[in-house]
């Protein structure tokens, strides 16, 4: 199990973003989360992330208690992409991403591979706030492709993407599924991949309402 | 630990150079600033003026500050921060490296207002040319300081409001007793015992820095 959720709530300055979520994830597996705007769905994979911490209730991501245990530990095991651009804008694609490599101490071939997995291979040297919203997309994907993290948290993935783009993900995903890596989407609708089988979590008012 | 330091250090020095804010923005602020206060003074007084350390300091806290908020800045873009946290940098590494960046930058700033407050405040060259080293060590506090006070105010509502109120009681007694020095310089005096001040004063705020910045950002 990498996930396992009990009453977990998260609270923001007062106000509720989880509020009582029980959850199990299985190692491999592919979860979407859909829901409205504010449902929730960014705040719970945050909260997997390490990003935000548990107010109540239990939990542990990966092999890491959420009440208790090391955060940071948490976060490098897992790999984050959030709706809004990831990155440092004023340095280029290849730059961003040998940053990452050499911060974990991955080899820097692993950079070149990545980029030319998710084809930006002709975009190495364009600074990164020159990319289109769907190019940084994919250099989102380059980044974790390099990281290789253990779990995936997508927040709104397919934002910004066009149908080549869905597709071209779906397939990574299916490649990140067949290498063992678990999969978290977050997504205002179900996917319509017919090659992917999620299972998927409806979100309302910071809960859980059908999975 | 220093591994991360470097990482972070060239590359925030890299984004430096790629945007040439400190070379379009700051500077050219900087030096403004430094010409308004020397036609404060005046024709007739510049000359003899013994103000010119204090104004050269002054000048810096200003050039201080925007560039604390630009380092600090870097990292709090929409997405980025959530994005390098999940990278699980060593926090002492983090802050070592952004006060390097920001000691570099204070410096190149420095050498700038050094030679400007020369031809503006008319400060004697060869004073100027002996108070270096001190000038150096402060800025040197000032960045490490800087940037611990930075991470403190960052991600809050008013961080570009709060960081002078924070810093002032920090960064007082370091543009005393810089101003200090670089006056001992100029017309003689005692100027060691200005400099035992910013010396701990780094040594300290690296100490602290180093235990606290990780319990700063996770606040």
């Amino acid at each position: 199990m990498v996930v396992r959720l009990a009453s977990a709530v998260v609270m923001s300055r007062g106000f509720p973003l989880l509020s009582g979520v029980d959850l199990e994830i299985d190692r491999g597996s592919l979860h979407v989360v859909t829901g409205a705007n504010g449902a929730g769905k960014t705040s719970l994979l945050r909260l997997l992330a390490g990003l935000d911490a548990l107010t109540s209730g239990q939990g542990s991501v990966a092999g890491v208690d959420l009440a208790g245990g090391d955060l940071r530990l948490l976060r490098r095991r897992v790999g984050w992409l959030g709706h809004e651009g990831s990155f440092y804008g004023d340095l280029s694609v290849r730059e961003n991403l040998v940053f990452a490599a050499r911060a974990l101490e991955r080899p820097l071939p692993d950079v070149l591979s990545a980029l030319e997995r998710v084809g930006l291979s002709h975009r190495t040297d364009t600074i990164t706030k020159q990319l289109s919203a769907g190019q940084r997309r994919r250099l989102g994907l380059a980044w974790l492709l390099v990281r290789r993290p253990e779990l995936w948290l997508l927040d709104e993935p397919y934002a910004s993407l066009d149908d080549a783009g869905r597709e071209f993900f779906d397939h990574l995903l299916g490649d990140v599924l067949l290498g063992g890596a678990t999969v978290v989407v977050s997504a205002h609708d179900p996917l319509r991949s017919s090659e992917l089988e999620p299972r998927t979590l409806h979100m309302v008012g910071g809960r859980v309402q059908q999975s | 630990m220093t591994r991360i330091a470097w990482l972070v250090a060239t590359k925030d020095l890299r984004i430096e150079v790629r945007s040439r804010v400190l070379l379009w923005q700051v500077l050219p602020f900087g030096v403004i600033a430094l010409l308004l206060s020397g036609l404060a003074l005046g024709p007739t007084q510049a000359g003899n003026s013994t103000a010119g350390p204090g104004l050269f300091y002054l000048v810096t806290l200003f050039v201080t500050l925007l560039m604390i908020n630009r380092s600090q800045a870097l990292e709090n873009a929409p997405g980025t921060r959530a994005s390098v946290a999940t990278l699980g940098l060593d926090p002492a590494g983090i802050f070592l490296g952004k006060a390097l960046a920001l000691t570099i930058e204070l410096w190149i700033t420095g050498l700038v207002l050094l030679a400007g407050s020369v031809v503006v405040l008319h400060t004697a060259l060869i004073g100027t040319v002996h108070a270096l080293p001190s000038v150096l060590v402060t800025l040197a506090t000032l960045a490490v300081a800087g940037t611990l006070y930075g991470a403190l105010t960052q991600g809050g509502d008013g961080p570009a409001t709060l960081l002078p109120v924070l810093t002032l009681p920090a960064f007082a007694p370091l543009l005393i007793a810089g101003e200090r020095s670089f006056s001992a310089a100029l017309h003689g005096g005692a100027l060691w015992e200005w400099w035992v001040i910013v010396v701990v004063a780094l040594v300290a705020y690296t100490a602290v820095g180093i235990l606290l910045y990780g319990v700063l950002e996770e606040s």
